[in-house]
């Protein structure tokens, strides 16, 4: 297999049919360069995606409360429903739900400052198990704590982008800001993989807003954290909610409006079978790509065949065995494809590093990147069916008489 | 050297069956030349390459240098016979032919080359010998030009050097001055009668009378049998042989 006058009489061929090994090289590193291209961009889009995922915890509920709709026990509708800390609690006690949280936001005037540094930020006002909800990375400090909570303890835990705006480098731990007029000590500083949306936040413990900002006992909305719960066990959780709250807050239980429930767990469902049916559709498309890629291989092997029957009965003629013909035609058709294909793994891979560098991640693309282990198989695949799509033409074209093969135009 | 006892060949045309060699007998001896003539359909191309193993007949027997080369086509050892019949065309036999059948991406050089490839003989050994016999041929200068490059009677030169590259001990042309004008034809006729000298049995198929008649034994064929078998009394060879026509 590996004598150097069988590569050399290759080489030799190669060189001197410069078209047709360009024609063949082409159509296979296209293939895999637009599989690569393909695959390298479905991931993309599923990174960008992912992405908008990992700020939050894909395991919650989150209960908000609406006017109701619907007549109920002789109440009339249009009827405000807001929670408050008996019902977090209530909620929080239910079989199934691991971590309890309530969020208001501050809705009274919302500028922080600090020395002679304002700005206008969210604020947040949570419970210390929030952070079950929201994946914070805490930068400097603390998050809250249930000692916060309890003894009404005006500190504050600021987004990074809260920070550089008031501080502008100065270390703020253990400093006073001032919320909406109020002092707050700074406990804490956090990140957020979700995006700078969340970084322009405040939390505060929802205890202390609630007496320093005239809250009374009202939550804005409870947050359950569902442990490892599925879609179904999340559905009828919310189902068992329902009920719940319709007897303590006295609402029709089928409201469409009384009760809205964000459900995580669902939405992330929803999200991973978009991704698995881009992942599909993608390697429909590629699969498609690669098929036509040996289909081309294939024609032009036998084309190539084709054209060296003479040449074939010229060798067979000076003593060539067919099995010496059909392994040139075989190793010659094996090289090429293995070269181009490794041309159009290495062209493919080096766009999308380019598009990955240059571009920058957004909301819905980032990090396109492919699994190498998959392109390699796939350049081998179109490497051996090149070789299966030549080898059946060689071989009959190998057993054919000399006599006919030579009179072949 | 070489003996065909009844041999059949037909060829299917089609829903009919050309019955083109209805039980042949020949035999040649080692160091004859042979021209092999007749009107075309008359076998004479189908009786070459059958001898030179290029293709297969149906019936009767073929011993080429003392070897029986049983059909193989038909045989289930048919791999095995292929092998060995390539072995038998690399290292007992050399062709030519009318349209010389050089591959046209290979240089004169390399052409010439070829069989000594499919002997395993490294490429120094290979090259070094092939531009010795272009040197024979007086066309070392054109060793490095392509076949498309050359005229006829340099690529038929380079032909009959690459038959005799492999030192066979039978030459078979098939209308080896077919495309070639008659001065040409002479100095090829002239190249055969050399090769004939040195010991080499030469079978030269043709339809042309003045290349016939250098040879020492005229085979006539018609309709697939031997019409007639002739000394040649024309044929000029050191040896002196009577200048009247014998029959066989």
């Amino acid at each position: 297999m590996f004598d150097i006058d069988k590569w050399q009489e290759i080489f030799s061929t190669i060189r001197k049919n410069k078209l047709r090994t360009i024609l063949t090289g082409f159509s296979v590193a296209w293939g895999i360069f637009m599989l690569i291209i393909l695959l390298g961009s479905g991931y993309g889009l599923e990174n960008g995606v992912k992405r908008e995922f990992t700020g939050d915890a894909v395991n919650y509920l989150s209960i908000n409360a609406g006017i109701t709709s619907m007549p109920y026990k002789g109440l009339s509708p249009g009827r405000r429903l807001r929670f408050t800390n008996e019902e977090k609690k209530e909620l929080g006690s239910l079989e199934g739900v691991d971590k309890s949280s309530g969020r208001s936001a501050v809705w009274a005037n919302n500028t922080l400052s600090y020395k002679n540094e304002y700005g206008n930020f969210d604020i947040f006002a949570v419970s210390p198990d929030y952070k079950f909800v929201e994946s914070l990375i805490i930068l400097n400090g603390r998050y809250l704590n249930k000692i916060d909570e309890d003894d009404y303890r005006k500190v504050v835990v600021l987004g990074r982008l809260v920070d550089e705006a008031l501080f502008k480098g100065e270390d703020p731990l253990g400093k006073y800001i001032k919320v909406s007029g109020v002092p707050f000590k700074v406990i804490g500083t956090f990140d957020d993989p979700g995006g700078d949306r969340d970084l322009t936040r405040i939390y505060i413990p929802l205890s202390t807003a609630q007496r320093v900002f005239n809250m009374g006992n009202y939550v804005g909305s409870i947050l359950l954290n569902l442990g490892d719960a599925d879609v179904e066990e999340s559905l009828e959780m919310i189902e068992v909610i329902k009920q719940d709250l319709s007897e303590k807050m006295k609402f029709d239980p089928t409201d469409p409006r009384a009760i809205f429930v964000y459900n995580s767990i669902e939405q992330y469902r929803t999200f991973m079978n978009l991704f698995s049916n881009i992942r599909l559709f993608i390697w429909i498309i590629g699969i498609g790509t690669i098929i036509a890629g040996i289909v081309g291989v294939s024609n032009i092997m036998m084309i190539v065949v084709k054209e060296r029957t003479k040449e074939i009965g010229i060798r067979k003629s000076m003593g060539a065995t067919p099995w010496s013909i059909i392994s040139l035609i075989l190793q010659e058709s094996i090289l090429i494809t293995g070269f181009a294909g490794y041309i159009g793994l290495v062209m493919g891979v080096g766009l999308l590093e380019l598009l990955s560098n240059v571009l920058p991640a957004t909301d819905y693309f980032a990090n396109p990147e492919v699994n190498i282990q998959i392109a390699v198989y796939a350049t081998l695949l179109l490497v051996i069916s090149g070789a299966l799509a030549g080898f059946v033409p060689a071989r009959k074209a190998a057993s054919v008489k000399p006599v006919v093969a030579l009179r072949d135009e | 050297m070489i003996t065909l006892k009844n041999l059949h060949k037909s060829y299917e045309v089609g829903q009919n069956k050309l019955h083109v060699l209805k039980g042949f007998d020949l035999s040649i001896e080692k160091g004859e030349l042979v021209s092999i003539m007749g009107s075309s359909g008359s076998g004479k191309s189908t009786l070459l390459n059958i001898i030179g193993l290029l293709d297969t007949y149906d019936e009767g027997e073929l011993i080429l240098d003392g070897d029986l080369i049983r059909n193989y086509s038909d045989s289930k050892l048919r791999n095995l016979n292929e092998r060995k019949a390539a072995h038998l065309r690399n290292a007992t036999i050399g062709f030519v032919f009318q349209s010389f059948n050089l591959i046209s991406f290979k240089n004169a050089k390399e052409n010439v080359a070829l069989p000594l490839y499919y002997q395993g003989v490294g490429r120094k050994k290979r090259n070094r010998m092939a531009m010795e016999f272009l040197e024979k041929m007086g066309l070392e200068e054109w060793a490095e030009h392509l076949p498309n490059e050359l005229s006829g009677g340099q690529k038929q030169r380079i032909a009959i050097a690459r038959a005799l590259i492999s030192k066979p001990k039978i030459i078979l042309a098939d209308e080896p001055t077919g495309a070639l004008d008659s001065s040409t034809s002479m100095e090829v006729m002239e190249l055969f009668k050399e090769i004939n000298q040195s010991g080499i049995t030469v079978i030269i198929v043709t339809h042309e009378n003045d290349i016939s008649r250098e040879t020492e034994r005229i085979i006539r064929l018609k309709d697939g049998l031997i019409e007639k078998n002739i000394k040649n009394g024309f044929h000029k060879s050191p040896a002196e042989k009577p200048k009247i026509l014998q029959t066989a």
